[in-house]
């Protein structure tokens, strides 16, 4: 007892010492072990003495840990970690074997996070001036209390919120929309905002349930609708629980029954909305959005959903997001996707859905991406026509809406220039620096060079800017006409690839070699430049012999656009044969090529052309438009 | 004298190490002044010839292989004279006999025992010094047995019998506390530094538990405000532990100043010349610089509260150098008349008085105070048409200011910062008290607008472009209103910021921070203009000059550096704390620094040439606040320790001491008149203290002058004036509106 109280100073005995090394693996020898004991001590007083220095300037009573860690990184000396904590470590005896230790529980992080009582925020540290002492006299009021930061909610709030989560979480669809509405349009819950903000943050628990997570997305939505709602910066927690739904494997996606794919969809939609509502609010954040999208599409190891998601982000994200982000990023992804694409076995047959998906989505989005960039080109060319664009995109919006294939694009309020000067804004040290813009008919060539005829096709149905829609000619399939050259002010326009089109028809299935009349003069000519590209040339060796023009340079050729060409009405039930995948370029790989045979069905064949080209694409995307051409045939599978 | 420098030689050259022979060469004439010089010469020359015989009897061999290897030595670098010195001295030497060595020379020995072992310690620890290139030993193989050179001096270092330490020492107690009492007051100032040297050296030479044995029966007898230090050397038991530890090493290497009148010191010298107590007198000699005085000796009193400091008393000499401690001319500066008129319309009456207090006011700054530093004397910087504006303002304001007094104590505002979660560490108020600074632990410095007028900050230069430079009201144009906020968080720091200081025109705060820099930051702009690096240490406060440009700072790293906020480097650094630099202020005048230090000293510094003019002790604990009086006469000093002292510039005397805080003082500050001396503390309370009342009541005539014998009365509870709790409230700044309005300012502590 008398030793103890003799010894003015915590020791660490020379046993700690020598427990302390075998914990690590060294033995000790008594004489080190006693030594090591004193310096251990020496030093443990010296740090505390220095950091008593930090307390006195810091012109508080209580050493913090703060202040030990000052004083241990002055004298080089590693800092201790987690022992932060504002209130003081409960330190406890064990009975048996007496021995002490700071308590220290583990902590459920998930239980933690998952909690409804949200930790209340910090109050502003704020100055309060009062008058202690008049004349040197008494106390005049008392200091007065010190306001705290969240009030703590109302009854009636709390209720609220309660009855509005249930509602949207719970089982009763009807109540679910009266709720969604009423969160939409109430001008009185920006308290609640926290806590909504807090639930929807709760998507990482759920998903494995679509219908959840369907629920919370509309309760963003609804969020994002209401205007007397000023996010902030509570944005970034929204978004990121949208790319959540966007970007991760979700539990539910394991089951192909599941469509996820529609809740990706709906996910892009609001994300792009969110972001052209409210991205003011934080700045850079288009820029993260952009890396993040960046980074799943450029990780082979995330499953295609994932990239699924991240395309139909960037695509709803708007053209430029897609021009530098996924543009650029083809030619790698595309070798990975090929790879799915081309595997037969039964096993992949999951996979391959997926690639068909993705595929498919890529389509659409680099599709958008040729026609604004085109219709860019036209704007800038036409200095101020304004009334052309706004139009025009509408158009495309809508018909994109009405197909149902992909989210809208961004609001026509949305100025061409909005895109690129976030980028400028936030791009400092950012990757897309030194990109510089393709133009366009290089990225139509490439692009052509991936998806072959089914861009064309594609891109060809789109109603020329002022042009007449194709009349419903006699010939069967005509990809389209030449586009209103008779316009003038697009004279200028002629870089845009007007006919893309590429269509053989065969007389049988298998596609034996035809011969072929001289191609209807439907290729889209571009004034003062050849531009005809045979589709023969551009893939399919059959095509070529019978090309028209057998001097044409080979395969490696690249001519910027491609002609469609079709062939003579001919008896039987037509073939089409069209080049989904082009040819990579630089790549010694066959284009894919699909083969459709249909037959001929009255109508279809009064169809006017365009028709068919919007449903083709849909390959990929089995679902809806399939069930009604149950006629058609769709075979997958490379003629040669 | 040529002796002992020969001796600093060959010390320094057997060591082969780096060493201040000049401090060497100065100090020991110094202390041979001291009335005795003859038995020190006696152990100078006795130094050579006796060998370090310790009272245990070293083997003779040891001796000798000593004797030789100094012999080679002083050849080989041809100290010829030396060498025939010591051959001659060794040769009787070697003919006495061991046993007569014991009696006298034993003695000596022990003498110059331990001063080879201060200067070994003194190499050892000096790193920076210029290497004396031409004296590297290089071990030659002679006719004699070759020891290692190192090695045989090592053996210097062990003299003495640590056994006997704790002999010497008690035997030294018994004798001071036989003496009579007006002299056992003041020899017993001798028992801290001889305690903590004789300790220190037994540490030194590896006795550990000797040196427990000693601390732990002798600790108990030293001053209570000690204690702190006591606590640093009660951990400190290795030699290895002595070098990191600067505090200490400079306690080594510095001397301890203590103030013994004549009487007293004849008396202790005579003992120990009875008794040869060598190991004592040595360590006075080598350590301790004693002050002697004629006169009366002190009263235990007297002593008390003059001592306490790091390093001992003031030398007497030290502050014999004249200092300007008066106030620098006011610029004439013309009041508008009109606004005279407003004035006469606004207050009824009166403007007859008022022309009377402008009057006097205008004779007061026209008569050169004949303390005062010439105006120029470190340049100032001219005087704006803003500065010229806020000068009248001031005076207007001045007009209508109360006076203080004892019976007339001023109103107190409290600025109470809530939710300071992240630390309030520092506060400031500029002088018109329109903006509140505060610099908090997480590194921010936020500014607020105590006036209702909000900070705005300046358009920015693409929007300056547009506006019309013509207009009158161009100043305010350039401001975007769209920034009109109660307070602007300055970030930039990344520790904790420890200092905050306004600029007299507004325009630029200061702020130090634990990351090692000052930073200058606009408000203006509301950015950081600057950063100045030089302390790379925490940089524990800062403090502008009254008239701007000039700034001062004080760290960790024990020195203080002015800077000029148009100099990224500093223009003066001083140098001679030893310890931390707490807190630094300006002297109203500007030619002046005052430092309160962790050593608990007070320093004034001269800015025209950076010399320390005033050093002053008497705080038993670390100075956390500075303030000087408005006439530039008197500082005041607050420290951990909960007292306030009041000094004399002029005189260099202490005048006062205010006890009654119970904690660390953070806070000072004079009333504008300086009639009343508010101090805030930790203990949550302020306090008014009269310190006209504690001005008049020194003793000023000459002889105190002369001594600087001081006789405190013990007069604080009249001096106190009044007392005000806040509620829970440490008070961390105080400042006196230029109406006399007192205002306070500290972070509520909820818990």
């Amino acid at each position: 007892m008398t030793e103890r109280e003799e010894r003015r100073f915590a020791e660490v005995p020379r046993e700690s010492i020598k427990l302390m090394a075998e914990s690590t693996g060294v033995e000790l020898s008594e004489e080190v072990a006693t030594l090591l004991a004193e310096d251990v001590c020496y030093r443990l007083r010296e740090a505390t003495q220095n950091s008593s220095q930090f307390m006195r300037h810091a012109k508080r009573r209580k050493l913090s840990v703060e202040d030990f860690n000052r004083a241990l990184r002055w004298s080089n000396t590693e800092t201790v970690c987690g022992y932060g904590a504002q209130d003081a470590l409960p330190f406890r005896p064990l009975k048996e074997g007496e021995l002490f230790f700071v308590e220290d529980r583990e902590i459920n992080l998930v239980e933690l996070a998952l909690a409804t009582n949200i930790p209340k925020g910090c109050a502003e540290t704020m100055v309060r001036v009062h008058v202690s002492y008049l004349d040197g006299k008494g106390n005049l009021e008392p200091q007065g209390t010190v306001p705290t930061a969240v009030q703590s909610l109302s009854e009636d709030l709390l209720k609220y919120y309660q009855q509005i989560t249930r509602a949207i979480l719970g089982e009763d669809p009807h109540l679910m929309k009266v709720a969604l509405l009423d969160l939409q349009s109430n001008s009185k819950i920006a308290a609640l905002l926290p806590y909504f903000v807090y639930v929807i943050s709760g998507v990482k628990s759920v998903s494995h349930d679509l219908d959840q997570l369907n629920r919370l997305l509309h309760m963003v939505k609804s969020l994002v609708q209401n205007p007397y709602l000023y996010l902030g910066s509570y944005v970034r927690s929204l978004v990121s629980s949208v790319m959540y739904c966007i970007l991760e494997p979700l539990a539910a996606s394991i089951n192909p029954l599941n469509d996820h794919w529609t809740l990706r969809d709906y996910a892009a939609l609001l994300l792009s909305h969110i972001f052209w509502t409210h991205g003011d609010l934080v700045s850079g954040l288009y820029h993260q959005i952009l890396l993040s999208l960046q980074k799943v599409l450029s990780d082979p190891v995330r499953p295609l959903c994932s990239h699924y998601g991240a395309v139909v982000g960037l695509h709803a994200l708007g053209w430029k997001a897609v021009e530098r982000v996924l543009y650029p990023h083809l030619p790698a992804y595309w070798a990975n996707l090929q790879a799915v694409l081309d595997d037969y076995s039964v096993s992949n047959a999951q996979v391959k859905a997926d690639g068909h998906k993705v595929y498919g989505a890529i389509l659409v989005a680099v599709e958008r991406l040729l026609k604004m960039k085109a219709l860019s080109l036209t704007l800038a060319a036409e200095g101020g026509c304004a009334g052309l664009p706004g139009t025009a995109t509408g158009a495309v919006g809508f018909r994109e809406n009405s197909l149902g294939l992909s989210p809208p694009p961004e609001p026509l309020s949305e100025p061409p220039l909005g895109i690129a000067s976030h980028l400028q804004a936030g791009g400092a040290g950012c990757p897309w620096e030194e990109w510089t813009p393709v133009s366009l008919p290089a990225m139509y060539c490439e692009l052509y060079s991936f998806f072959g005829d089914s861009l064309a096709v594609r891109f060809s149905t789109d109603p020329p800017l002022g042009g007449a829609p194709p009349s419903g000619s006699r010939q069967p399939l005509e990809g389209r006409k030449e586009p209103a050259s008779g316009a003038p002010n697009l004279e200028n326009t002629r870089k845009m690839p007007q006919l893309t089109a590429s269509m053989n028809i065969s007389p049988r299935q298998d596609g034996s070699p035809c011969m072929e009349p001289q191609p209807p003069s439907l290729a889209a000519t571009v004034p003062g430049r050849s531009l005809a590209r045979s589709s023969s040339s551009s893939s399919v060796s059959r095509s070529r012999s019978s090309s028209s023009r057998p001097g044409r340079s080979t395969s490696q050729s690249r001519d910027i656009f491609p002609k469609a060409r079709f062939p003579l009405p001919q008896v039987g039930p037509p073939a089409f044969s069209f080049i989904i995948g082009g040819r990579q370029m630089g790549r010694r790989c066959q284009g894919r090529r699909f083969q459709t045979s249909f037959t001929p069905t009255p109508p279809l064949t009064t169809l006017p052309p365009r028709a068919y080209a919007h449903k083709l694409p849909v390959i990929g995307r089995v679902s809806k438009p399939v069930r009604r051409w149950t006629c058609s045939h769709y075979s997958l599978h490379l003629p040669l | 004298a040529r002796h002992n420098s020969y001796r600093g030689k060959k010390m320094a050259a057997v060591q082969d190490a780096p060493m201040e022979l000049d401090a060497e060469k100065e100090t020991k004439p110094e202390i041979l002044s001291d009335g005795t010089s003859n038995l020190s010469g006696n152990t100078a020359s006795g130094t050579l010839s006796s060998p370090p015989l310790t009272a245990g009897g070293a083997p003779k061999q040891e001796d000798q292989q000593t004797l030789i290897a100094v012999l080679q030595f002083l050849r080989r670098n041809k100290l010829t004279e030396s060498v025939e010195i010591l051959r001659r001295e060794a040769c009787l030497e070697d003919q006495e006999d061991s046993q007569t060595l014991d009696g006298s020379g034993g003695g000596k020995g022990d003498g110059d025992g331990g001063d080879a072992n201060s200067l070994l310690s003194r190499v050892s620890i000096a790193s920076a010094a210029a290497p004396q290139s031409t004296l590297t030993p290089i071990p030659v193989k002679s006719e004699y047995d070759q020891p290692d050179v190192s090695v045989v001096l090592s053996a210097y270092s062990q003299q003495g019998d640590p056994s006997l330490y704790q002999v010497y020492y008690s035997s030294l107690k018994n004798f001071i506390e036989s003496v009579l009492d007006c002299h056992r007051a003041e020899l017993s100032q001798l028992f801290y530094p001889l305690f903590v040297h004789m300790y220190l050296e037994l540490v030194y030479n590896n006795h550990e538990n000797k040196a427990k044995a000693f601390f732990e029966k002798f600790s108990g007898d030293q001053e209570c405000y000690y204690q702190d230090d006591l606590r640093i050397l009660c951990g400190l038991t290795k030699k290895e532990h002595l070098k990191g530890n600067e505090a200490l090493l400079d306690f080594r290497t510095s001397r301890f100043v203590l103030r013994i009148s004549r009487d007293s010191y004849q008396l202790l010298k005579r003992h120990l010349q009875e008794r040869h107590n060598n190991q004592i007198w040595n360590i006075i000699q080598e350590h301790l610089y004693i002050d002697i005085f004629d006169g009366m000796p002190r009263s235990k009193s007297q002593i008390d509260s003059m001592s306490g400091s790091f390093a001992g008393e003031t030398r007497r000499e030290v502050n014999k150098a004249k200092v300007f401690y008066g106030l620098l001319k006011e610029p004439e500066i013309e009041v508008p008349l009109d606004d005279e008129d407003d004035e006469a319309e606004n207050e009824e009456g009166k403007p007859k008085k008022k022309k009377t207090k402008k009057d006097s006011m205008g004779s007061k700054s026209k008569k050169q105070d004949p303390n005062a530093p010439q105006q120029n004397r470190i340049p100032l910087p001219e005087l704006k048409d803003s500065d010229k504006l806020d000068k009248i303002m001031y005076m207007k304001e001045s007009t209508k200011r109360i006076r203080l007094g004892p019976e007339n104590l001023p109103s107190i505002c409290f600025y109470s910062f809530l939710n300071a979660y992240q630390g309030l560490t520092a506060v400031d108020f500029t002088d018109d008290s329109s903006l509140l600074a505060g610099g908090f632990a997480d590194s921010t410095v936020r500014v607020w607008s105590a006036t209702p007028k909000k900070l705005r900050k300046v358009k920015s230069a693409a929007e300056l472009n547009l506006i019309d430079k013509e207009s009158d009201d161009v100043l305010e144009r350039i401001m975007d209103e769209k920034t009109a906020s109660e307070s602007k968080n300055l970030y930039g720091h990344s520790g904790p910021v420890y200092g905050v200081s306004f600029s007299p025109d507004r325009n630029y705060l200061l702020s130090s921070s634990e990351d090692g820099t000052v930073r200058l930051w606009s408000l203006q702009t509301f950015t950081c203009l600057v950063g100045y690096k030089g302390h790379n240490y925490p940089v524990w406060d800062t403090h502008f000059s009254p008239f701007g440009y000039y700034f001062v700072s004080g760290g960790h790293d024990r020195v203080a550096r002015l800077w000029a906020t148009d100099h990224y480097q500093p223009l003066r650094i001083f140098a001679g704390h030893l310890a931390d630099v707490t807190c630094t202020r300006f002297h109203p005048n500007s030619n002046y620094v005052v430092t309160g230090s962790t050593d608990r000293t007070i320093r004034l510094w001269d800015v025209l040439n950076g010399n320390c003019v005033r050093f002053f002790t008497g705080h038993k604990g670390p100075i956390h606040s500075l303030a000087f009086s408005p006439n530039g006469k008197f500082l005041a000093s607050g420290s951990t320790d909960g007292r306030v002292l009041l000094w004399d510039i002029g005189h260099g005397l202490m005048i006062g001491e205010l006890k009654g805080h119970t904690d660390t003082i953070y806070a000072l500050k004079f009333s504008r008149d300086g009639e009343i001396l508010a101090s805030g503390s930790m203990d949550n309370t302020v306090r008014l203290w009269d310190s006209m009342k504690a001005f008049d009541d020194m003793e000023t005539d000459d002889f105190t002058a002369a001594t600087g014998h001081i006789h405190l009365p013990d007069n604080s509870q009249e001096l106190l004036l009044g007392m005000y709790h806040s509620k829970s409230t440490p008070v961390t700044h105080l400042h006196f509106t230029r109406r006399n309005l007192l205002l306070a300012a500290g972070a509520y502590n909820s818990q």
